[in-house]
């Protein structure tokens, strides 16, 4: 039977998700073509396999680990200022790897607030570059992240089971064995699943806090094969290996995850009778209190470390920061460009392989894409000249199943709301875009290009296989200056970043929903 | 005359067959138990569901292959008739040209329905600064200034309490008079078909019967829509 009719053409968002595909596969082809030339793995390429897998592991454990008693403390407390750290807690999705790091380094570094505190007690300073850095950091980003995911999950639990489990005077195991360990055993997979699957493509964090030949990742690896022996048959051959292990990882992510953490809502307090105990209250302030520290104090450091270095700001670090924002600015528009059309398909219907045109990029890894670019560009013009648009491309191809996972279900909603008026208005085309499908798309459109935008602007990866030493983005700048040891200057360009990431987002999502009709 | 010929209209796993003809400027009310397949009927005349079977034509001329915009027909749904981010003369104006690009004779004509509808002066309001019996309005002229010749409902009124539901039917009565449109409208309640209809096409058991006198059928109904009504 044929399907109904629809306002809005799919054939744009084919075209798009063609363009999308031919991106990633194409340079995955020329990867693989290329890694036959090379000579097997090298000693030194497994042991950043087990790095690789050992650092996602662990990181994984922790944050889920700790994002159960923070998330469970969070469903059952109410508190002046709980919707505030739930909106914090998605906040390090948009912050810039490397600002974290400098937050963590002056927190837990060797010259930081809790060295210090060691050192004026007697005690060693810690050590923070290594495997444990690595986690450190992977914790400090997907902990609030795996919280808003488990917290999804207590909050899914109807309203009513609660107030049955208290008819019932269930005490905390019963509580536990009734409501909440069901509910973890659902969600809990998958949001170690989302997380393991993040940290196996750690760049900027391997980068930096890890290094030396016991801690680099498989991304890091590719990286230094490429710029250092620029030894592209390697190059290929690891991002091979890589491609595998993400492409694995967010199937099975995919498959056991139910949210995305997005959701609005988190915010909303359900009535509970339980746990109004001494001893539970207590423990629940415990981690409140310590998730909330772990998150702030970095970003709290951040901007006490770089207010003095603002105002001595180089001219190299600002005209960092024009490249960053033009990069940010065209990987948004490429990516809405992209996006748009394709939710719009998707939610045509009959369009499965649009959507998983838009999924694609979740396996991808950005070296990987990097590298294939650089070896089907590097025969016919200089990679290096095209910095810049390599960048906001690979960037927003990054940014598209974020986006993707914000625009079909508002696209499904408009169409199924709207597509029967609009057609028997005879109001298709661009006409149905222009008057129906843009303005009803506004508030996601505006989310979606703020996390794009967000995300490119703070983005350290691809850039760093095609920057020449004279053409950076604002963090590559603050990565150059941290090598150079100039901490101040690093610093104050940091809250720069900070600024001009959050500012981007905000911006854009506040844009999108003003002035803007449920 | 709108004729359905032999016709078998699928809805998912679920099929009307209908065989029927509706005179011109009648007002046919479509009645019958839920889930017998009222509005997929209408949704057939208009468009949206494919037949698999028969042909549909108004006048002679056949409309099975024809888009729903390419139709005489407009359609007034349950609920979404507006949208919310354009102002009610943009709503309104969409019936006339659906890229909202209107001569200023043609913007008069917007007024003009709207004045029709008892809404003078609301054009630049937004859906959300209008009442649900205004709301209606807004929709009933967009319908105005459409001009095609027959006008389906699927129970738009429905979220309106009865005073205001009978008093939009009661304009919907007026306008399609005026017009000489034909009307087919979905309802739930026999009071609706009594108050406006002069016709009533009851469709159940998976099949849409030839439209029968109001008053006639619903003094002595059949058995399928005896049980359907009930014993009064």
């Amino acid at each position: 039977m044929a399907g109904r009719a629809q306002p809005v053409s799919a054939f744009p968002g084919i075209g798009a998700a063609l363009l999308v595909a031919a991106l990633i596969l194409g340079t995955l082809a020329a990867v693989a073509v290329r890694a036959e030339a090379g000579t097997g793995f090298a000693a030194s390429d497994w042991v950043a396999l087990r790095f690789t897998l050992t650092q996602a592991s662990l990181s994984a454990l922790l944050s889920v680990g700790l994002a159960i008693p923070v998330a469970r403390a969070l469903a059952r407390r109410r508190f002046p200022g709980r919707s505030l750290l739930i909106a914090l807690m998605g906040a390090p999705f948009i912050l810039p790897v490397i600002v974290a790091i400098l937050g963590l380094l002056a927190v837990f570094g060797r010259a930081g607030w809790l060295s210090q505190g060691l050192i004026s007690v007697g005690l060693e300073p810690v050590q923070i570059y290594g495997l444990h850095g690595v986690v450190l950091a992977h914790v400090f980003f997907n902990l609030p992240l795996a919280t808003r995911l488990i917290l999804q999950g207590w909050q899914e639990i109807p309203a009513e089971r609660f107030r049955l489990a208290a008819q019932l005077d269930a005490g905390p195991l019963a509580m536990w064995r009734l409501l909440e360990a069901p509910m973890l055993w659902r969600v809990a997979p998958g949001a170690l699943a989302v997380v393991f699957a993040i940290c196996l493509s750690s760049f900027a964090v391997a980068l930096t806090l890890g290094g030396g030949p016991r801690a680099t990742t498989i991304e890091l690896a590719i990286y230094q094969a490429f710029r250092f022996d620029f030894d592209l048959g390697r190059a290929a051959l690891l991002s091979g290996l890589q491609l595998v292990l993400t492409g694995a990882a967010a199937m099975v992510a995919l498959r056991v995850s139910a949210g995305e953490g997005f959701g609005t809502g988190l915010d909303r307090a359900v009535r509970r009778w339980d746990a109004q105990g001494g001893l539970a209250r207590c423990l629940d302030g415990f981690w409140i209190s310590l998730s909330a520290a772990f998150l702030l104090l970095p970003l709290a450091a951040i901007v006490l470390a770089g207010l003095p270095g603002l105002t001595a700001l180089k001219s190299t670090v600002w005209q960092a920061a024009g490249n960053s924002i033009l990069v940010a600015g065209i990987s948004t528009v490429i990516l809405l460009g992209l996006a748009l059309p394709m939710a719009a398909a998707v939610a045509a219907g009959r369009n499965g392989m649009t959507e998983l045109a838009g999924i694609l990029g979740l396996a991808a890894s950005p070296l990987v894409i990097g590298t294939g670019l650089f070896i089907v560009i590097y025969p016919i013009a200089d990679p290096f000249a095209l910095a810049l648009p390599v960048t906001a491309l690979v960037n927003a191809v990054m940014a598209l199943p974020f986006a993707m996972r914000i625009l079909v279900p508002r696209a499904r909603e408009v169409l199924g709301r709207y597509g029967r008026l609009s057609l028997s208005l005879d109001m298709q085309g661009w006409a149905f875009v222009r008057h129906v499908y843009l303005p009803r798309m506004r508030a996601q459109t505006g989310f979606a290009a703020g996390l794009a935008a967000a995300l490119s602007m703070g983005d350290l990866g691809v850039v760093a296989l095609f920057a020449d030493p004279d053409f950076a983005t604002l963090p590559l700048q603050i990565y150059r200056l941290m090598g150079a040891y100039r901490m101040e200057a690093a610093a104050g360009a940091a809250l720069l970043l900070l600024v001009l990431s959050m500012g981007a987002f905000w911006i854009l999502d506040r844009g999108g929903r003003w002035h803007a009709e449920a | 005359m709108l004729k359905l010929e032999n016709c078998r209209i699928m809805n998912g796993g679920f099929a009307v067959e209908a065989d029927l003809a509706v005179a011109p400027g009648v007002c046919a009310a479509v009645i019958g138990p839920s889930g017998a397949g009222k509005s997929t009927l209408i949704e057939a005349i208009a468009g949206f569901l494919p037949l698999s079977r028969g042909r549909v034509s108004w006048n002679g001329s056949d409309l099975t292959r024809a888009q729903p915009g390419k139709r005489p027909v407009a359609m007034l749904f349950q609920d979404g008739n507006l949208f919310p981010h354009l102002t009610a003369a943009q709503n309104v104006a969409l019936g006339i040209n659906a890229n909202l690009r209107l001569a200023d004779a043609e913007w008069r004509r917007v007024d003009e329905a709207l004045q029709r509808v008892g809404l003078e002066g609301m054009g630049s309001r937004k859906p959300a600064a209008l009442s649900g019996g205004q709301q209606s309005r807004v929709a009933l002229a967009r319908v105005l200034v459409q001009g095609r010749d027959i006008l389906l409902l699927d129970e738009p009124f429905a979220a309106l309490g009865p005073a205001l539901k009978a008093e939009m039917l009661d304009l919907v009565a007026d306008l399609a008079r005026e017009s000489g449109a034909t009307v087919l409208m979905v309802s739930h309640d026999p009071g609706d078909a009594r108050r406006i209809a002069d016709q009533v096409v009851l469709v159940a058991e998976g099949k849409a019967h030839q439209p029968q006198p109001a008053a006639e059928l619903l003094d002595n109904p059949p058995p399928a829509l005896k049980a359907y009504l009930g014993s009064a």
